[in-house]
Parts: structure tokens; sequence; C-alpha cells
């Protein structure tokens, strides 16, 4: 049993090593550093011996200096085996060691004997590897859209693997990518459509969701809730079916090629995630207040504008939050509606930069950058609210 | 007096919502049912174009007077294919204005020349030309004259409106050689990438749920590929994955763990040969999958999240009392305590994801053996310009959505009942 445990222990753990040790050696590689293999057998070795020795000697030496011997040995034979590779490296590969004995640190011989022991290492190490998994594969995308957006096209096609950027060279030829979209495609159009789109479809979908809402959520009317659990229904309804009718009526109607078309489909596709969003919180307004302002006399404008609105402004943010984001990203209708170049949206831009092939692609990834940075900081900005709302499956998608 | 503040309390409510309504009908629902019509004619993307007459004004000088004018009206029929009947015409002139010689399909009365052109057949051209002179002497403004704009009429039949319906759309999309294939795509396409999302959901929710440092960081970084738009990350990936020059190629070469590029994006199979067993994988299309998962993940991740933070702590601590390891935990309080989310789940991320044109169309474009069908549905209304076939399409879409909803409830009823 103890024996087991011991093994599974190290084993676990040295999986463990050579991942963090593998994704250090990736991104160094990515830095230009002419590394040809992991040399996995030798972590493999390393990390069952270290983990044993850090079990046999317990608490013979004190946490700290074991960490720094254990790290200070294994960057010595790395370094050895591996030559000539610069001292940054081997710093990083340290302070993964340390990371790593610290870790191993709590574990003891009296640990492993306890019941389940194997279990509740491996379920430690699974989130310790999930953390670092799921943080490099999500952010590694993002990292290389935005180093792309700043290489030239030959540093690209010699040494695809070179992802470090030169600080040394002055400002306006680090940005050239930036410059390049801004003045000879015309991207500061598109970012101006984009942003009237956006806004302007935030603008419209309150103005009709929160008397709607309010309607749904404080008035009683025949077919009340029919209306409210087709709000859901009409949410799961495919915008792929809608797209050729609608670009049928839209051509003949010449709504094509212009902003307002534009503006009416995402109004029309955003509304019920809205009304669904702020019908629930408006119910939750205690209704004494209302009361009183009947006896005042007060119109249901003045309902609406003197107490529901100025008690649900936390609400109606995140709903226009949200609305932002959807316009912004928004594809299909974009593709579909837009062909001529003057109304570009900046997604339907992007795609269009795409369908040339000559396009150099570290244009396509600045306007990728251009594109996503907006909402990227308006999502990490207001995070708190929007994660409430997203819970309530309010972003399409 | 109660009844009349019902009644009013009605009449307000039906005010606060019918734009709303009104709005979500005429772009929501109205399509679909126009949807229906529509897939039952024969309707080209060129025919949707209403015909128009048109009329290009050109105001020319005649020698050196200056009150003598030449007007040429390039008059014509924008269709190619469909005439229109009664055209009429009519442009204003400054109150000075005398004409030469008047067409005897035209008469000018005060200031305003009005033609009745008749029937203009498809591709119809004609040169209009007028000459005018000032009764006065006097100079003509040539740039004021031509900002007046001639107005055109015209009655033309409108395809869309007509009552003549055929079955041929339905048939050549249900008996279609690859419509088998089609269904299939998609149904791997929907299925693996719902599947991929909620695994990927359940373990990323039991680990943000543990207690680390920079939890609510991690939480953020989860959410990203999620809020961001689609067209970065497609092209982002296809970089990653490009044959030639990708990052991901270049790193498995540089690392010799494979000798020659894969175009994970652009061929259709892959040969692969686990245990002596060989099989061919569909490697665009797994590809494709992975970047759904990759990207939706984090919808799964939230919901599973929520409802683990809510189940109470007691169940737990009781567990531990009994001695119980951490797979039993989760296998017998988790995951119990998931299972309603992940069934709603479930659906949502199916049904969406059956629609999901996006993706693919950034990604492939729908070549190499990942045409979903709403994929289909674009290429059919706009690359072979076939609108009727691709409402059809659309229709096929529905009607399978509703049926898989339909069997989802029984089922889900079923199971309820059972338990």
């Amino acid at each position: 049993m103890k024996t087991k445990n011991l093994i599974l222990f190290t084993l676990i753990s040295t999986f463990f090593l050579i991942f963090i040790v593998s994704i250090w050696k990736i991104l160094a590689t990515l830095q230009g550093l002419n590394i040809q293999n992991f040399n996995l057998q030798i972590i493999f070795i390393f990390g069952v011996l270290i983990s044993f020795a850090n079990l046999r000697i317990g608490n013979k030496i004190k946490g700290f200096y074991k960490s720094i011997l254990f790290s200070l040995i294994f960057v010595i034979c790395d370094g050895y085996l591996i030559q000539k590779l610069p001292l940054w490296y081997n710093i990083g590969i340290f302070l993964i060691l340390y990371f790593f004995v610290n870790k191993i640190n709590k574990y003891s011989f009296v640990n492993l004997r306890e019941q389940h022991s194997t279990q509740i290492i491996f379920f430690e190490f699974l989130t310790l590897f999930g953390i670092l998994f799921f943080s490099f594969v999500i952010l590694f995308p993002f990292y290389m859209m935005l180093i792309t957006s700043f290489k030239t096209q030959i540093a690209l096609l010699v040494n695809p693997l070179d992802f470090s950027i030169n600080f040394g060279q002055d400002l306006t030829s680090l940005f050239k990518s930036y410059f390049v979209i801004f003045e000879s495609y015309n991207f500061g159009r598109y970012i101006l459509t984009s942003t009237i789109v956006s806004v302007g479809t935030v603008i419209i979908t309150l103005i009709f969701a929160i008397p709607a809402a309010y309607a749904i959520a404080r008035l009683n009317f025949f077919g009340k809730t029919f209306m409210s659990t087709s709000i859901l229904i009409i949410y799961m309804f495919p915008a792929i079916v809608l797209v050729i009718p609608l670009y049928t009526i839209f051509s003949q109607l010449g709504l094509r090629n212009s902003i307002e078309g534009l503006l009416i489909v995402y109004t029309a596709t955003t509304l019920p995630v809205a009304i669904y969003m702020l019908q629930g919180y408006f119910k939750s307004i205690p209704k004494e207040l209302e009361e009183a302002a009947i006896l005042d006399k007060l119109s249901w404008f003045g309902i609406i504008t003197k107490i529901i609105i100025p008690l649900s402004i936390p609400a109606i943010s995140s709903v226009a939050l949200y609305v932002f984001m959807i316009a912004w990203n928004e594809f299909l209708f974009s593709l579909m509606f837009l062909d001529n170049p003057n109304s570009f949206t900046l997604s339907r831009a992007i795609q269009y930069l795409s369908g040339d092939a000559e396009t150099p692609r570290q244009y396509l990834m600045a306007g990728s950058v251009i594109v996503t940075l907006p909402v990227l900081f308006i999502f990490v900005y207001f995070e708190k609210y929007l994660v409430s709302g997203l819970t309530a499956g309010s972003v399409k998608g | 007096m109660k009844d009349t503040l019902a009644n009013t309390e009605k009449k307000t409510a039906y005010i606060l919502t019918l734009p709303a309504v009104a709005l979500v009908f005429a772009i929501i629902l109205f399509p679909i049912f126009a949807n229906v019509w529509i897939s039952f004619k024969e309707v080209k993307l060129k025919d949707i174009r209403i015909p128009e007459p048109r009329a290009k004004k050109i105001v020319k000088s005649i020698s050196e007077d200056t009150s003598k004018i030449k007007i040429l009206y390039k008059l014509r029929n924008s269709s190619l294919i469909q005439e229109i009947r009664d055209v009429s015409f009519q442009d204003k002139f400054p109150k000075n204005f005398e004409i030469e010689k008047l067409d005897p399909r035209c008469e000018f009365k005060k200031y305003t020349l009005r033609c009745k052109f008749g029937n203009w057949p498809a591709k119809y051209r004609e040169n209009f030309l007028l000459e005018f002179e000032t009764n006065d002497g006097s100079k003509i403004d040539k740039k004021a004259l031509k900002l007046i704009k001639p107005t055109l009429n015209g009655k033309s039949d409108n395809i869309l409106l007509n009552t003549d319906f055929t079955l041929k759309n339905f048939k050549k999309v249900l008996f279609d050689d690859e419509f088998v294939d089609l269904l299939l795509t998609t149904f791997y396409y929907t299925f693996f990438g719902t599947v991929g999302s909620i695994i990927f959901g359940i373990l990323t929710a039991q680990m943000v749920n543990q207690k680390f440092y920079g939890r609510t960081f991690m939480r953020s970084v989860l959410l990203f590929p999620y809020v961001a738009p689609v067209v970065a990350l497609a092209y982002t990936w296809e970089l990653l994955l490009d044959p030639n020059s990708g990052t991901l190629n270049s790193l498995l070469i540089n690392y010799q763990i494979i000798e020659t590029p894969i175009n994970l994006l652009g061929q259709k199979y892959i040969n692969i040969n686990i245990l002596g067993f060989d099989f061919k994988l569909r490697l665009a299309l797994t590809t494709v999958i992975m970047f759904e998962v990759w990207r939706y993940f984090p919808l799964a991740f939230l919901f599973i999240l929520a409802r683990l933070q809510a189940i109470p702590k007691e169940l737990y601590e009781a567990a531990d009392v009994d001695g119980a390891s951490p797979f039993q935990k989760f296998f017998n309080i988790t995951l119990p305590q998931i299972t309603a989310v992940i069934s709603i789940l479930f659906m949502i991320r199916f049904i969406w994801n059956f629609n999901k044109f996006e993706d693919v169309f950034l990604l492939t474009g729908g070549a190499s053996g990942t045409r979903t069908l709403p994929i289909n549905v674009y290429q059919q209304g706009f690359a072979i310009s076939d609108i009727g076939m691709g409402s059809a399409v659309s229709i096929v879409i529905v009607v399978l959505l509703l049926m898989f909803m339909f069997s989802y409830f029984k089922l889900l009823g079923k199971r309820v009942d059972e338990n």
C-alpha cells in the first residue's frame, strides 16, 4: 500500500513537472531559441529523484534551502545538457523548479499513509495542471495575434517560430501594420461605422426594451404569460434561418448596405434578451414606490423615467454593455447585408481583407487586435456586472 | 371604478409593449413565414431586384448661344429579365423655359415635362433628346439644371408576390446525393462540439471552484474566447494552423514530432493507426470541432460554476465524515447536482451549434468535408445564387430543430417521471 502510494505520488508530480517545463521550453523556442527536443527522459528521471528525495529528507532541511538546492541541481544538469542557452532561460527553469519543489514540500510519508491520499494528490495536481493548461491554451492565440501584428512579412516567413519583438526599433516601424491599415485600408472609417452601429443598437434597444420589460414585470394584461415565454423561444431561433428572407426584403426596400438596415436587425435580435434581463430586475424593485407615484398622479412615462430607470441603473448598464458586445461582434448579418466597402463594419472589413490572398498576415492580425481590444477591455473592466448576466444566458453564440 | 383602472392598465401595457412586439414580429417572426413562402418558389438571386426605370440627365450647350440648351436623358430598364409597364416620367424646369419641339408622348405644362413611355421590355434603352430655350434670352445655368432630378415610375411584376409554387427546391435538397453526408457532418459537428464543450466546462468549473491565488483572474481569462469577436479568433487560428508557416506546424517540425506539415484545415481525411487498426479521421472537421469547443466551453463553464457554488457545503461535510474519497464525492454528489444544468446546456448548445455559421465559414468556408447545413444555406442562396434553394435548406433546418426539441423534451419528461 505504501509503496503503491509512493510510486503514484512520484509519477503524478513528475508528469506535472514535465508539463510545466515543456510549456516553458515551447515559450522559449518561440523567443527564437534553438531547442530541438524536450529531453523528456532526463526531466522524468530528475522529477522522480526530486520527488523521492523530497519525501526522504522531509523536514531535516528548511523548506527554503531545500527548494533552492533541488532547483540548482536541476538547472545545472539541464544547462549542461542543453548548452548555450541564455541566462533568462535558466532563470525561468530555476523559478519553475522552485515553484514545483515548494508545491511538493507539503507532502510527507505521513500524508501518503492517510486514506485516499493518492486521489487527493491527483486532484490537487489536476487543478494545478488545469490552471496552467487552460491559461496556455486560451491565452496563446491572443498572444500570437498581438505578436504577429508587430512583425514584418519577411520576419514571419523566415522564422515563424520567432515571436520576439525588437523593442529597440522606433515606434513607427513597430506599429507599422497599424499605420498601414489606417492609412491604406481605411480602418478609421470602419471603426466609426462599427461604433455608430453598436452604440445606436444599444440606444434603440433600450428605448424599446425598457417600456416593454416594465409592462411585462408590472402590469396585468391579456397575453402577458404568452409574451414572457415566447421571448425565450424567439431568443433560441437561429439567425441563419432569417438571413434569406431578410436579404430579399432588404434588397427590395433598398436597406442593404445601410447602417439603418443593420440597426433594425441588430435591435430586433437583441430585444428579447434585453427584455428578459430587464423584466427580471424590474420585478425586484419594491412596488410601494410606484404605488406612491400613482397616488401623486404620475403617468406611466413619469413612473418609468422618474422611478424605474434611476433605480435600475446597474441592470440597464449591464444590458447596455451586452447589447454593445453582441452588436460589435456580429458577423453573419454584416456579411449578408454589406457589400459596399463604404458601409463595412470592422468584422466585415477584416473578413473582406482576408479574402485577398495577397494581404499580409500582420495587417490581418492588426485588424483583429483592433476589433478585439475594446470588447476585452469592456469585459475585464465590467466583469462583475457582466458575469451575472452571462449566466442568465444573454450572450448568444 | 376598478374596472376602468384595469382597462387603463391594459391599454398602457399594450402601448408599452407594442413597439418591441412589432419590431420582433417584423424582423424575426415574419421572415420565418416568408421563408416557407420563398422555399416553394423558383427564385434566383437576380430575380429579387425590383426592375426600375432609370434616367441619366446630361445637359449640353448648343454652339455659342447661351440661351439655348440640349438635354439628353439616357433612359433604361435596370432589369435584364423583366419588363416595366406604364412608365411615366416627370421633370421640372425654371419658369422662363420653353420647349422647342415636343415629343408626341409628352406634354409640357406649368414648366413641368410629363411623359408616358408605355411599356419597357427587359434591357430597354433609349436616348431621349430635348431642346429648350429661355423666352427672355437670359443665360442658362447648366449646373442648377443638372441638379433637378427627373422622377420615373413604372409597374412591374414582383416575382416574390405571385402565386406560382413548386416543390422543385425540396426535391433537389432532399434527394441530393450529398444530403446524407451533409446531415452527418452537421450532426458530428453539433454533437461532438456540444459534448466537448460541456466536458471542458465541467473540468474548468470544478477547477475554478477550488481556492487558489488568482482565481478571479482565471475566471475572466476562461471567458475570453467566448466574448472576443469570432472574426479575430478564426483568423488567428487559421494562422496558427497554417501548413506553410503556421506556428503549430513549425513547432511540431522543430521538435521532430512530424516530418511534413499537416494541413489541419484543408485536409479532409487523415489515416490513423491505433493498435494495428487503420481508420480514417475527418481531419478538417475535427479541427473545426476543436475550435468550436475552445470557443464555447466558457458558457458551459459559467453555468456549471454557478450551480457548483450553490451546492450546500453540508453535503460534502457529511461525505467527509463517512470517509468518501474525492472521486466518490465527485460522482455521487457533484455530478447528480449538476445534471439538470447539463441537460439544459446540452439543449441550448445543441441548438446553437446546429445553426452555427460564422465559425465554419471563416475557418474553412465549408471546404474539405466541413459543409454543414447552415453553410449550405449560404452556398445555395449566395454562391449558387438560388434563393429558393437556400430557403428550402433553412426550412429543413427549422424542421430538424423542432424535431430535436420535441424528442428531447419527451425524453427529458420520461426521465423526470422515472425519478
